[in-house]
């Protein structure tokens, strides 16, 4: 049983095709970094494996089911956001809140479910970190309590969008190391979504690039390639190779870079 | 002064009213939707001067037409944040409809006043028992969604991938937003619900990060804001609504100051 399986997934925004007819199967247990340009589909992706968008054709299966909203096999990291309001709620808090947070009733935690959130924090080593205010904590620190929130309930597949966003090199290689320990700890599956390759070379098993609606999987040298990225991109695209790094270049400019001046 | 009933009353009401608003107030806070409370209570004006002017009793309509705001404004959901100008050409609409409202029903000129600004002291038995119940409907319905509100406002994506309908959650949030913004009209009126519903749960999150004692402390701080508003007033003759205010403004600005105090030590003890 593969941990997520497409079999000719289309998925569109009134009319706008946005995916269009993927197939691929992501096998248990990987590390899978998931590139390409802004708008290529990453969140949407993630968002329809979620079971929070319906695709419009062809079927998704998520360690053997099919997609549906509630799977406490996935966890999930949202593209981050401002947060809501001017709270000064503690880290503990706000992890705490997903657990059972589908729930109705009041707040309050059993004792398992206590320690399922001390489980979570301690994962990710984040159980000074959760005594403090959210809105105190750095980028960085404010990650490993996403992925703390995002563990509980033990999910088999980790979905997290963009976390490396607006973090430095520094935190961005403590985010990527800190992810790939704990699913080599726990042995689940990650889809890593970034917009830049060369932070993720070292900890990923397998790419995914998206890119036109299309979709490219395999080992970083099958996909990163001048032919695939080509046609992922619809125009001409050349990769240079510098010791550990790797540059996708349109001409003479750097995609990602590109990219990352247009979010900013 | 407890030896009046009117007293008694507005004690009653006050601290019914206060705790409902210090509760409800936290979270509004927590998901940043302080705007649509100011809004509602606005819409809740133009119900209240209209069913006045229809015959009806005003309080009544104060509380369906303020409901209908919540509920339309939790459906609309998405579609309005961010819409700040859509919301205050509602809210300037409501008022200016409630001015004409009463034009045409000049026989309550005191209601006018009272509306804008509240009149606890005025408040009857039957008025209480609508409150009481009221408030403890929605204290109700905010301890049954009490785990789905707090999930859904601090991570929405996640509420929702987890099984949580947000549009649900925001409709059901903003019907018990408005029913308390109609009880507070009945305490400090429309244009100071503000002091009510905000003011103890701002104050309160200065306080402590922890969300129990947070909802906890901006219900104690708005009671006792209340109770001490209406005893000032009392002895000193001068408008509930000006005391709670006051009151309510004062502890934030001492928590905000004490707050920067703290804040600025380390960097002090560090040069
Ligand atoms: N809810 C939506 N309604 C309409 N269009 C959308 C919606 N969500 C995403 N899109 C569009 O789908 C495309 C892919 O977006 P997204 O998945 O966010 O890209 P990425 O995460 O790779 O930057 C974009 O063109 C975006 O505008
Ligand atoms: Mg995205």
């Amino acid at each position: 049983m593969s941990a997520l399986s497409l079999q000719q997934v289309t998925v569109s925004f009134a009319g706008r095709t946005v995916l269009s007819d993927v197939t691929l199967e992501i096998g248990q247990g990987l590390f899978i970094g998931m590139l390409g340009p802004n708008g290529a589909g990453k969140t949407t992706l993630m968002r329809t494996v979620l079971g929070l968008i319906r695709p419009v054709g062809g079927s998704i299966r998520v360690l053997g089911e099919p997609a549906s909203r509630g799977n406490a096999a996935v966890g999930y990291i949202p593209q981050l956001r401002s947060l809501a309001g001017n709270m000064r709620l503690r880290g503990w808090d706000f992890v705490a809140s997903a657990c059972n947070g589908h729930r109705w009733g009041l707040p309050i935690l059993s004792r398992a479910a206590r320690q399922e959130v001390h489980w979570a924090l301690d994962m990710v080593g984040a159980s000074e970190l959760a005594r403090r205010p959210l809105m105190e904590t750095s980028g960085g620190e404010r990650q490993r309590l996403l992925l703390a929130q995002a563990l509980l309930g033990r999910p088999r597949l980790l979905l997290l969008d963009e976390p490396l966003i607006s973090l430095d090199p520094h935190h961005q290689h403590g985010v990527v190391t800190l992810v790939k320990q704990v699913q080599q700890e726990l042995g689940i599956t990650v889809i890593f979504s970034a917009h830049e390759l060369n932070p993720l070379l070292a900890a990923i098993d397998q790419v995914l690039y998206l890119g036109r609606g299309q979709a490219a999987l395999g080992k970083v040298d099958e996909v990163i390639t001048k032919p695939v990225l080509s046609r992922l991109y619809g125009s001409n695209i050349d990769v240079i190779r510098m010791k550990n790094r790797i540059f996708v270049m349109a001409g003479d400019v750097e995609v990602e870079k590109e990219e990352h001046c247009h979010h900013a | 002064m407890l030896e009046f009933d009117f007293m008694q009353n507005a004690f009653i009401a006050g601290g019914l009213v206060s705790v409902l608003a210090g509760v409800v107030g936290f979270f509004l806070v927590m998901r940043g939707q302080t705007f649509a409370g100011h809004a509602l209570s606005h819409v809740g004006f133009a119900g209240a001067t209209g069913a006045a002017l229809l015959g009806l009793s005003p309080m009544w309509g104060l509380i369906w037409v303020t409901l209908l705001g919540g509920v339309s404004m939790g459906a609309l959901g998405e579609r309005l944040q961010g819409s700040d100008i859509v919301i205050g050409t509602i809210l300037s609409l409501a008022l200016g409809l409630g001015m004409l409202f009463l034009h045409f029903f000049t026989a309550y000129a005191t209601q006018a006043t009272a509306l804008l600004f509240g009149n606890v002291l005025g408040v009857n038995t039957d008025t209480l028992w609508t409150l009481a119940w009221l408030g403890m409907a929605c204290l109700l319905l905010l301890a049954i969604m009490a785990r789905p509100l707090v999930f859904a406002s601090l991570q929405p994506e996640l509420a929702e991938a987890k099984g949580v309908s947000l549009r649900q959650v925001s409709m059901l949030f903003l019907a018990i937003v408005a029913l308390t913004t109609a009880e507070c009209i009945q305490i400090v009126g429309v244009l100071l619900v503000f002091t009510l519903m905000v003011g103890p749960a701002a104050t309160a999150q200065k306080l402590t990060s922890h969300l129990g004692t947070g909802v906890l402390l901006a219900a104690l701080l708005a009671l006792a804001e209340a109770w001490l508003g209406i005893t000032l007033a009392f002895y000193t003759d001068w408008p509930t609504s000006f005391w709670i205010t006051a009151l309510s403004s004062s502890a934030y600005l001492a928590v905000t100051v004490l707050h920067m105090l703290r804040n600025r030590r380390p960097l002090a003890s560090a040069a």
